[in-house]
């Protein structure tokens, strides 16, 4: 039993009917099961090999608390700052959805978009299979606790064939220190249909709370799917978030993780190229500061043939902060003609800072197209000479340089308001001169 | 415009300049040829100020001053201009943005307010049009991606932009084809003028055919070896350096 299993189940034991779907057998089960889980395994630690950067004990010691489900007031005018033009917007205030500040298009058909707690009032057999278990199967203490205390999140249902053109966006706004969040995403997109998500995690203020976000997908035949993820959340939070993601044939998986927030923050994201022919590209930027600690680990399953994977991290380290990239590409032995491609690029801006990358790829298949690489470097001194010498200042050339570092992943963003949003946080962290320059 | 004295530079204490003696002065053109290795782009770069170079003896004096205590920066703020051999690549920093940061360090410098962005863009253009370049290079990442005769070229939109006092010129001409270097060459002369001095580094002959020098050097052995006029570029190309190194050699050994 590890000691913070007690204190977890008396949460469990105050909020337990509070939460969604409480009076469904099944869903208790399930809720008790992760809490079960959660008793024996605890929370990770470092000596367990996919933690072994990342302590969590400040988690473990810090006794956050589920929050109450009256929410909290937000101002209207802040969460239009955060607001995404051209989308379908589902706001989530301390892990609870708040239609009033959310606004969502009439849908075309075959869409079904609501909150979890929502669809366990109205329809919960749609949810049975999926919620009853520990998200995708992949234990962990974190998911557990989800499991057991998940107090909403979004529904998403794309029936075959149908494109959801507007970008749906997910923004959780935590209002309070000392919170513990979790929130559950469940996206299920049937053949051939097409949607695009933003999952946007900001804080009022700047207290401590625990994040704690798992995210279910599945990417049906030829389906198109795109999680876009804006992590900006309170210096001194602790986000915890998994992305489970089952791909089908044909399908199209594409994931954008910008890292910007966070004290800590732990990001699993975890595909599966299970039929042939689908691919997916996972893209991300983590830029960290003072002593943030911002942690990716991933894993990209070459199940089937055909599968095709691109993934591109790109890092920003300032500060005494410290990050992780952890890369797995698997590809299996019935994986043939498997093409897979991994890069991490680290830039180091200060030497207090820290930076820990790790590629794997195990490759169990023989006819395939692989390759993965990493570096860690401070800027080129070749190009900083090159803008000094045209009258650029040493300081601003440094700047620039580093804009475009971090600007490239910026610039493979589609989606013009994020990708404009994204722009304006990283040129807030320049000085004014060289704002002028870019 | 231009005096160097005396100039002795090592690179990781291997010596590379033993001595060189050059003064330009403004209005004038001097080409400097010379075998690989012995160390033109290294003057260039100590010019230019760029880390690595240790310079163990003699002087450098630009407008007067003493230009090796300058920054580099501020050495292109006064009006010094190097064109590189190898131009290097910035991904991410459109050249747009390299030109207008350049500008307007360049004008804060002088105490001039900043172009606008019509007035910048259509200064841009103009030079643009004179190298014959597509505005489209404008908008991509600086030298990424470009070719050669690409890069080549940039830089000299980028000198034509920036109007140096003082442009130093490494193997522009190098990689580039008959009509680029025509063109090339056609920007470099649009820029002569009686203000300005420039000093280009080449390997042949034909550039200066264009760009008709006031003086040509020999760098050899560390040193300018010897000094003509143009026809002593000519000289050079069907002679080779070996009778300047042996001539320059035995100076050496005498001296
Ligand atoms: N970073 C360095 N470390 C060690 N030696 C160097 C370094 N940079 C230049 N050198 C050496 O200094 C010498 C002069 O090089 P430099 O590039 O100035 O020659 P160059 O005359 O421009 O030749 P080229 O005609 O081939 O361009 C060469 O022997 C070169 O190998
Ligand atoms: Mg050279």
């Amino acid at each position: 039993m590890n000691p913070a299993a007690d204190f977890y189940r008396d949460a469990f034991a105050r909020v337990a009917t509070t939460l969604p779907g409480s009076e469904l057998p099944w869903l208790r089960r399930g809720r008790e099961a992760g809490l079960a889980f959660f008793a024996e395994a605890g929370f990770p630690t470092l000596r367990q090999e996919d933690w072994k950067y990342t302590s969590v004990a400040a988690i473990e010691k810090s006794r956050f608390m589920p929050p109450p489900p009256t929410a909290n007031g937000v101002a209207p005018g802040l969460i239009d700052a955060w607001g995404l033009a051209g989308t379908q917007r589902l706001v989530f205030v301390n892990g609870r959805y708040q239609p009033r500040w959310s606004n969502i298009d009439p849908l075309p058909g075959g869409v079904t978009l609501a909150s979890l707690a929502e669809v366990l009032e109205r329809d919960p057999q749609r949810l049975e299979g999926v919620l009853g278990v520990l998200p995708a199967g992949y234990p962990s203490g974190f998911a557990a606790l989800n499991q057991a205390f998940f107090s909403d999140g979004v529904y998403l249902d794309l029936a075959a064939g149908v494109a959801l053109e507007t970008p749906v966006h997910l923004l959780f706004v935590t209002t309070e220190a000392g919170l513990a969040l979790h929130t559950r995403n469940v996206v299920r997109a049937e053949a051939g249909s097409r949607a695009c998500l933003i999952e946007h995690h900001v804080a009022l203020g700047d207290g401590a709370y625990l994040s704690n976000t798992a995210t279910d997908l599945v990417v049906g035949q030829d389906a198109e799917v795109e999680h876009l993820k804006l992590q900006q959340e309170s210096l001194k939070a602790f986000h915890v978030a998994a992305l489970d993601v089952d791909q089908q044939q044909g399908s199209r998986f594409v994931s954008r993780s910008f890292a910007l927030g966070g004290g800590l923050a732990r990001v699993d994201i975890r595909v599966g190229l299970n039929a042939e022919h689908a691919a997916c590209t996972l893209d991300g930027l983590y830029m960290t500061d003072g002593r943030q600690h911002s942690d990716h680990h991933t894993r990209i399953d070459h199940a089937r043939p055909y599968g095709t994977s691109r993934e591109f991290y790109k890092g920003v380290l300032a500060g005494a902060s410290r990050a992780v990239f952890n890369g797995r590409v698997i590809v299996q032995a019935d994986a043939q003609h498997s093409d897979a491609y991994q890069a991490n690029r680290n830039l180091l801006l200060s030497d207090n800072a820290e930076i820990d990358t790790k590629p794997q790829l195990e490759i169990y298949a023989d006819d395939v197209k692989c390759s993965h690489g990493a570096t860690v470097g401070q800027l080129d001194p070749e190009q900083v000479f090159y803008l000094r010498s045209r009258g650029v200042g040493e300081v601003d050339s440094r700047t620039l340089l580093t804009f475009a570092f971090a600007a490239e992943m910026i610039g493979r963003v589609d989606m013009a308001p994020l990708r404009a949003r994204l722009e304006k946080l990283l040129l807030g962290r320049l000085p004014e001169r060289v704002k002028e320059l870019v | 415009m231009l005096e160097i004295r005396n100039l002795h530079v090592s690179i990781n204490d291997k010596p590379i300049l033993r001595g060189l003696d050059l003064t330009v002065r403004a209005g004038e053109v001097h080409a400097i040829m010379g075998p690989n290795g012995s160390g033109k782009s290294t003057l260039a770069h100590v010019l230019a100020g760029r880390e690595g170079y240790t310079v163990t003896a003699g002087e450098v004096r630009y407008l007067g001053r003493n230009l090796l205590e300058l920054s580099p920066e501020l050495r292109a703020r006064e009006g010094i201009f190097l064109a590189f051999q190898y131009p290097v690549e910035i991904p991410g920093v459109a050249n747009i943005y390299l030109l207008k940061a350049a500008v307007n360090a360049l004008r804060l410098h002088r105490g001039e307010p900043e172009l606008d962005a019509v007035d910048f863009l259509a200064l841009v253009k103009d030079k643009l049009r004179l190298m014959g370049m597509d505005t489209g290079l404008l908008y991509r990442s600086v030298n990424e991606g470009f070719s050669g005769g690409e890069k080549k070229r940039n830089e000299i939109l980028q000198m034509a932009v920036l109007e140096p006092r003082l442009a130093l010129l490494d193997e522009t001409d190098s990689g580039l084809d008959i009509d680029a270097l025509k063109i090339v060459a056609g920007g470099v002369n649009a820029m002569r003028s009686p203000e300005r001095a420039m000093v280009l580094v080449t390997h042949y002959q034909r550039l200066l055919n264009y760009i008709v020098p006031d003086q040509v050097h020999v760098l050899a052995q560390g040193r300018i070896a010897l000094s003509g006029g143009r026809e002593l570029a000519l000289e050079l190309e069907n002679r080779g350096y070996g009778w300047v190194e042996a001539a320059a050699g035995q100076a050496g050994g005498g001296a």
